[in-house]
């Protein structure tokens, strides 16, 4: 303070405000803040304008208009060429998250798993992992995505399919074509068991650990519960007499009918993706392992704990906290990645609604304004959700 | 001098409104090249030969107004665009004339704000099978894998179409008429749907031609032609009366190589289009000799469909012939 108004002083005389650095620094943010209002209502006006002025249709009433044209892969929803552009986004919206969630599951078992590997005291484990590492996560991932899409496309033409077990399952350039599953009357039982049998999981789980806390008294929880959790449906489904039949594929025509089609396209991208996305996370768990001071791991060897339990109960804990935030940033990656879909033709959001609806329509700002405010849901959720997770494993610090 | 940043500013925001409202006109000719919109790779159409010059039938309708207005067909700026992206470069004001073989149809006369100056190309939508297939009809196609350029007119036609025979298939989109061909060539499809003419023009890129038929059926009116923004009359009149000239050029007999001796012509249709008499040129705010540049350098309608497509891909003039012989061409008149 004393500072300022000694400036204030050698300033004064009326010579210019500008000696006083909190005038001044106000002056300067509020310029910068008002040039960028400024900037912003030029481009919405401009816009507006130009949009006006070429007579281009603007409003969202597109999304009640028939779409007319299919799209290939609509798993969780009917969808044909008469349903409306709104549906378009939704099939969409469930493509992208469809791949995004299946990349994430797989890119995080096997980054994993392979990160550990990299650890491995096995020269030759350890550097089989570090050139599959460096290979992957250096070769750019759209490249990885057509290299993918060669590979399924160089499979057998549908007259000469490759058949597993008896014509059950069919693989071919159109797809892996396996029999579709049909539940018959009683076969609700079945999940309605699962729901059960994970509840059960978790309550028994928490009853061991209070046990254990109070008489020390171990219980072997994770076998107990994956018996439960695999048990209790297979009971269901043997106590209502197996109704589940197949509907299996036959060659007709030009394609096989029936059975569910996993096509090229999804397979394609969800491979490059994980396996891409897989080689950053390997570091990442690896990094996060290393983190931890092998003092831990000497001194709970020490105490005579069992290295399972020095992994589970010294190391992940303290590795964790290092894994989980840049385990986030490659969460939103490989989701936005996935839009790389519009490549192969595979119908993701941007492929579908952000690409054909949006020259169907011609309505650029409209649908592109919805797309990226799709991602942006999406990655702010992926965020919040490892937010949360993060502060319940990072330690507590006293 | 803080409030000559923000009046700087405010100058250059008035100056970017002004500049968008300007002429295209003015603009090309200030630039001295013409900003023009084409086909990926399509040959016959849009493609770079061998000195990777680009040539074809809608890039002589490129060359064709750059000659009307610059005097030289070669003050072009060639943009290849996908069919996804050429609505937008359109819009966006990056080119300044879009000849992409692009359907005619009502919304996007309308609804996306273009102007479709005319037809350089009647076509339709057919299909392109293999011969091993055994499929002589269309509707013999139930069930096929049906390869399609995305967010193109022939989409949505393959949808009705199918609809309408009510019978199924599975669409496999693509970007490009290139990816398609590759795509088609490895199986992943059986059937490659766009317009005839792109038919014949992808046939030529595959490995085995003569092994593909073209099936019967066309199942669609497709009407294309060059189209630019709305707003600027002026600029789509140019566009218009260009296309125009070489369809009239080919109709009064004139072509590359006589168009000099016509000056001594007796019909007065033959000496306006050359500019020896009317102020056509003066109209349309361009050269007297616009017409003449037009013809001299790329030619009349017929020579530049005989280069391109009937001398490499064997395409018939068919239903693109004048009206007299028989055919849909038919400009209005020059006068």
């Amino acid at each position: 303070m004393s500072a300022e108004t000694a400036q204030n002083a050698r300033g004064s005389g009326g010579a210019s405000l500008f000696s006083d650095q909190r005038f001044r620094s106000l002056f300067f943010q509020a310029l910068v803040i008002g040039l960028l209002g400024a900037f912003l209502v030029f481009i919405v006006y401009n816009t507006a304008h130009n949009i006006e002025k070429r007579g281009i249709q603007t409003g969202f009433a597109f999304l009640d208009a028939a779409a007319g044209y299919d799209i290939a892969i609509s798993p969780f929803m009917e969808y044909t060429a008469t349903h409306t552009h709104g549906r378009v986004f939704l099939v969409g919206l469930f493509n992208t998250l469809l791949v995004s969630f299946l990349g994430i599951i797989a890119a995080t078992f096997l980054g994993v798993f392979l990160g550990v590997l990299r650890l491995s005291p096995n020269w030759l484990v350890s550097r089989i992992v570090y050139c599959y590492v460096e290979f992957t996560r250096n070769v750019p991932l759209l490249l990885q995505i057509l290299l993918w899409y060669a590979i399924f496309l160089a499979l057998p033409a549908v007259k000469q399919s490759i058949t597993m077990f008896n014509d059950i399952i069919i693989l071919n350039k159109r797809g892996l074509i396996v029999p579709e599953p049909l539940p018959g009357d009683g076969f609700m039982l079945v999940p309605v068991a699962l729901v059960l049998a994970l509840f059960a999981s978790i309550f028994f789980a928490r009853w061991a650990k209070k046990t254990q806390a109070a008489t020390g008294k171990i219980y072997p929880v994770f076998m107990t519960n994956t018996a439960m959790i695999i048990g209790l449906p297979l009971l269901a489904f043997a106590v209502t007499g197996f109704p589940l039949d197949f509907a299996y594929a036959e060659l007709k025509g030009f394609n096989f009918k029936g059975g569910v089609v996993i096509k090229p396209e999804f397979t394609a991208l969800w491979f490059a993706l994980s396996l891409y996305t897989a080689a950053f996370i390997s570091e990442t768990v690896r990094a996060g392992i290393q983190s931890v001071s092998h003092g831990q791991t000497e001194a709970s060897e020490a105490l005579g704990l069992r290295p399972s339990w020095t992994m589970r109960l010294i190391i992940l804990p303290q590795a964790l906290r290092v894994i989980i935030p840049p385990m986030t940033s490659q969460y939103l990656n490989l989701t936005k990645n996935s839009s790389l879909a519009v490549a192969i033709g595979y119908p993701d959001i941007v492929q579908s609604f952000g690409g054909v609806t949006l020259n169907q329509t011609g309505q650029a700002i409209e649908v592109i304004f919805i797309t990226m405010l799709v991602y942006l849901t999406i990655s702010l959720l992926i965020s919040g959700f490892m937010n949360w997770y993060n502060n319940r494993v990072s330690l507590v610090e006293r | 001098m803080k409030f000559g940043k923000v009046l700087f500013a405010a100058a250059a925001a008035t100056a970017m409104t002004t500049a968008a409202q300007a002429g295209t006109l003015d603009d090309i000719k200030a630039r001295g090249e013409l900003n023009c919109g084409v086909a990926t790779p399509l040959p016959g159409f849009a493609a770079p030969n061998a000195e990777n010059v680009w040539e074809g039938l809608d890039v002589d309708v490129c060359r064709a107004v750059a000659a009307a207005v610059l005097g030289d067909p070669m003050k072009v700026k060639i943009t290849p665009t996908t069919s996804k992206e050429r609505f937008t470069v359109l819009q966006s004001g990056e080119i300044d004339l879009l000849a992409r073989n692009t359907t005619w149809t009502l919304s996007r006369d309308v609804n996306l704000g273009f102007e479709f100056v005319g037809v350089n190309y009647y076509d339709g939508q057919g299909f392109l099978v293999n011969k091993s297939l055994g499929v002589s009809s269309a509707t013999e196609l139930d069930g096929a894998s049906v390869c399609v350029q995305t967010g193109t007119t022939t989409e949505l036609n393959l949808a009705d179409y199918f609809r309408a025979q009510g019978m199924k298939y599975e669409t496999v989109p693509v970007a490009t008429a290139e990816e398609g061909a590759k795509v088609y060539d490895e199986g992943r499809c059986d059937v490659y749907t766009t317009d005839a003419s792109g038919l014949y023009s992808l046939r030529s890129t595959l490995s085995a031609p003569d092994e593909q038929i073209v099936l019967p059926e066309i199942i669609s009116k497709e009407p294309l032609g060059p189209l630019v923004r709305h707003g600027d009359q002026q600029w789509g009149d140019i566009a218009r009366w260009t296309l125009n000239a070489m369809i009239i050029a080919e109709e009064l007999g004139v072509s590359s190589a006589n168009i000099d001796e016509m000056a001594s012509s007796t019909n007065p249709s033959v000496l306006r289009l050359i500019g020896a008499e009317g102020n056509m040129g003066e109209q349309l705010g361009l050269d007297a000799k616009w017409a003449y540049n037009v013809v001299k350098t790329v030619g009349n309608y017929g020579e530049s469909f005989k280069r391109n497509l009937t001398d490499t891909l064997n395409i018939e003039r068919g239903i693109n012939a004048q009206w007299k012989d028989g055919g849909l061409l038919y400009a209005p008149p020059m006068r």
